[in-house]
């Protein structure tokens, strides 16, 4: 029978807290710029222009057909030789994430605006509202709240995708993990208390994300 | 006469090879209250919304208290910058057969949206002018409430209110009782005729014929592309003068006791 033994692993535990601190930075700068790249891609995609429609087309095309594992590789390794530019691990995951997460959002964010009913676009424009006004005032709010559960499926499953950063030596909570496994002979212990704290954060930020969605619900709009 | 606050001349509109008018002319006055009847398809909802420019006319003027809207250029046709267009709906009041508030916002919200995004006021004063014309439509105890919790009577008497809050030099109603229960008609009928007899300028599109001829001073039949018939609601709705329009009343008459 196995010894459990987890006094090495927390013996060290600063290490993992500092992989887990790396790794909600990557996921929140990703989230932030992905939400930010998401918008604009969707916008390009709903626009009557050919020029900004396709090029947003491609990106999302490219970024949502190939592994996660090839994009990282490519900024990390590649970008450098096409444009000669100094690469750290994080700058290379910050980037495959954000513009990687932003495909997803787009497609998200497209759905959830043409969505909302023609009415309502109607009804802003006849009270003399522009585009931007009717988008930031009448369609955003309403469609940001549809696209609710999908952007928090999709942010948990870009949480745990950036475990992938190890690969590049970016220090996040799995690749401590594996240093940590390597030093104290523990790897059980290590893999079971890296699970768990995958599994409360992320359960935490669902608690959460159901809650806010129960108070969207309190104008009922959703059920008219 | 005086000056008419709307002038539609030779408007047209049509969708690839369906034409629906070709050669519209009105000439609203202030305090016209012009009730719009014909047959379903017939290009009412189109008329309508050239006016607010919801739909772009293919050819014709549209001028508002004697500014033409629009560039026209010399094919006929004009050309509608997105300036122009959010100037002009600013100055006209639309009020659409399904209702469409905007759910999001509570009922006061709805009104003051307007005021607040579009005319730039600050929101204290925008909050009293909406609770003033919610007043006017008999709601003002449901300021605070979101429209998925009214029935479909109070939601449109809310969307009127909406559409006064920003002082709309005309009122456009696309069939706005169409979509309630028959209960629930007669209270949204009651805040129109109410505007009426404020003398508010109005195009209505309506089925209820009794209703137009006791509010509207001016009916107009659609047909074939056009105005087929205008005048009184005596003229046009007792003794019409031409077949289609005959027709159309004897319908509507048929199951009347
Ligand atoms: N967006 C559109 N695209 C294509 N055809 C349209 C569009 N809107 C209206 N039409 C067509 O234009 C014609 C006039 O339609 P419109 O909605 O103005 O009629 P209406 O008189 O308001 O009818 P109803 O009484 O049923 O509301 C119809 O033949 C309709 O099919
Ligand atoms: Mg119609």
């Amino acid at each position: 029978m196995y010894e459990w033994n987890f006094a090495p692993v927390f013996a060290e535990s600063g290490l993992l807290l500092a992989g887990f601190r790396n790794t909600l930075i990557l996921t929140a700068t990703a989230l932030s710029g992905g939400l930010v790249v998401g918008l604009l891609l969707a916008f390009a995609r709903l626009s009557h222009r050919r020029w900004l429609r396709l090029p947003a087309d491609l990106v999302i095309e490219v970024f949502r057909t190939t592994p996660p594992l090839v994009q990282l590789f490519w900024f990390y390794f590649g970008l450098p030789i096409v444009l000669s530019v100094e690469m750290t691990p994080f700058m290379a995951a910050g980037l495959t994430f954000t513009i990687q997460s932003g495909a997803f959002f787009a497609e998200i964010f497209r759905a959830g605006i043409v969505s909302i009913e023609k009415g309502q676009w109607e009804s802003a424009k006849a009270i003399g509202m522009g585009h931007n006004q009717l988008m930031r005032r009448i369609i955003l709010p309403q469609a940001v709240k549809r696209m609710f559960p999908s952007m928090m499926e999709r942010s948990i499953e870009l949480m745990k995708t950036t475990t992938l950063v190890a690969t590049v030596s970016y220090a996040d909570l799995l690749f401590q993990a594996n240093e940590l496994a390597q030093k104290t002979f523990r790897p059980l212990e290590v893999y079971t208390v890296v699970a768990l704290i995958y599994f409360v954060s992320i359960s935490c930020v669902s608690f959460f994300a159901a809650r806010l969605e129960k108070r969207f619900a309190r104008t009922g709009e959703f059920s008219v | 006469m005086p000056d008419p606050i709307l002038r539609l001349s030779g408007l047209a509109k049509s969708f690839d090879t369906n034409t629906v008018f070709e050669d519209v002319d009105l000439d609203v006055a202030p305090g016209d209250r012009i009730a719009i009847l014909g047959a379903s398809g017939s290009g009412k909802s189109t008329l309508l919304r050239c006016v607010n420019l919801l739909e772009i006319p293919d050819a014709g003027r549209i001028e508002l208290n004697g500014d033409v809207v629009g560039n026209p250029e010399k094919s006929g046709r004009a050309r509608y910058p997105e300036r122009e267009l959010r100037e002009l709906r600013k100055r006209v009041g639309m009020v659409f057969q399904q209702f469409n508030l905007f759910p999001h916002m509570t009922v006061a919200g709805n009104v003051a949206e307007g005021l607040v995004t579009v005319l730039g006021q600050s929101s204290g004063p925008a909050r009293e002018r909406a609770l003033a014309e919610l007043d006017r439509v008999g709601l003002r105890d449901k300021a605070d409430t979101y429209p998925s919790r009214l029935s479909g009577g109070q939601k449109q008497r809310v969307a009127i209110a909406r559409a006064l809050a920003m002082d709309p030099e005309i009122m456009l109603f696309d069939e706005p009782t169409s979509a309630l229960d028959p209960a629930l008609v007669g209270e949204v009928l009651g805040v129109i005729e109410q505007l009426a007899n404020e003398g508010r300028t109005m195009l209505l599109v309506t089925h209820e014929i009794g209703f137009a001829y006791h509010v509207a001073n001016r009916i107009a039949f659609i047909a074939e592309g056009g105005i087929y018939e205008i005048g009184t609601p005596d003229e046009v709705l007792k003794n019409p003068r031409r077949e289609k329009t005959q027709k159309f009343l004897a319908e509507h008459r048929r199951f009347q006791f």
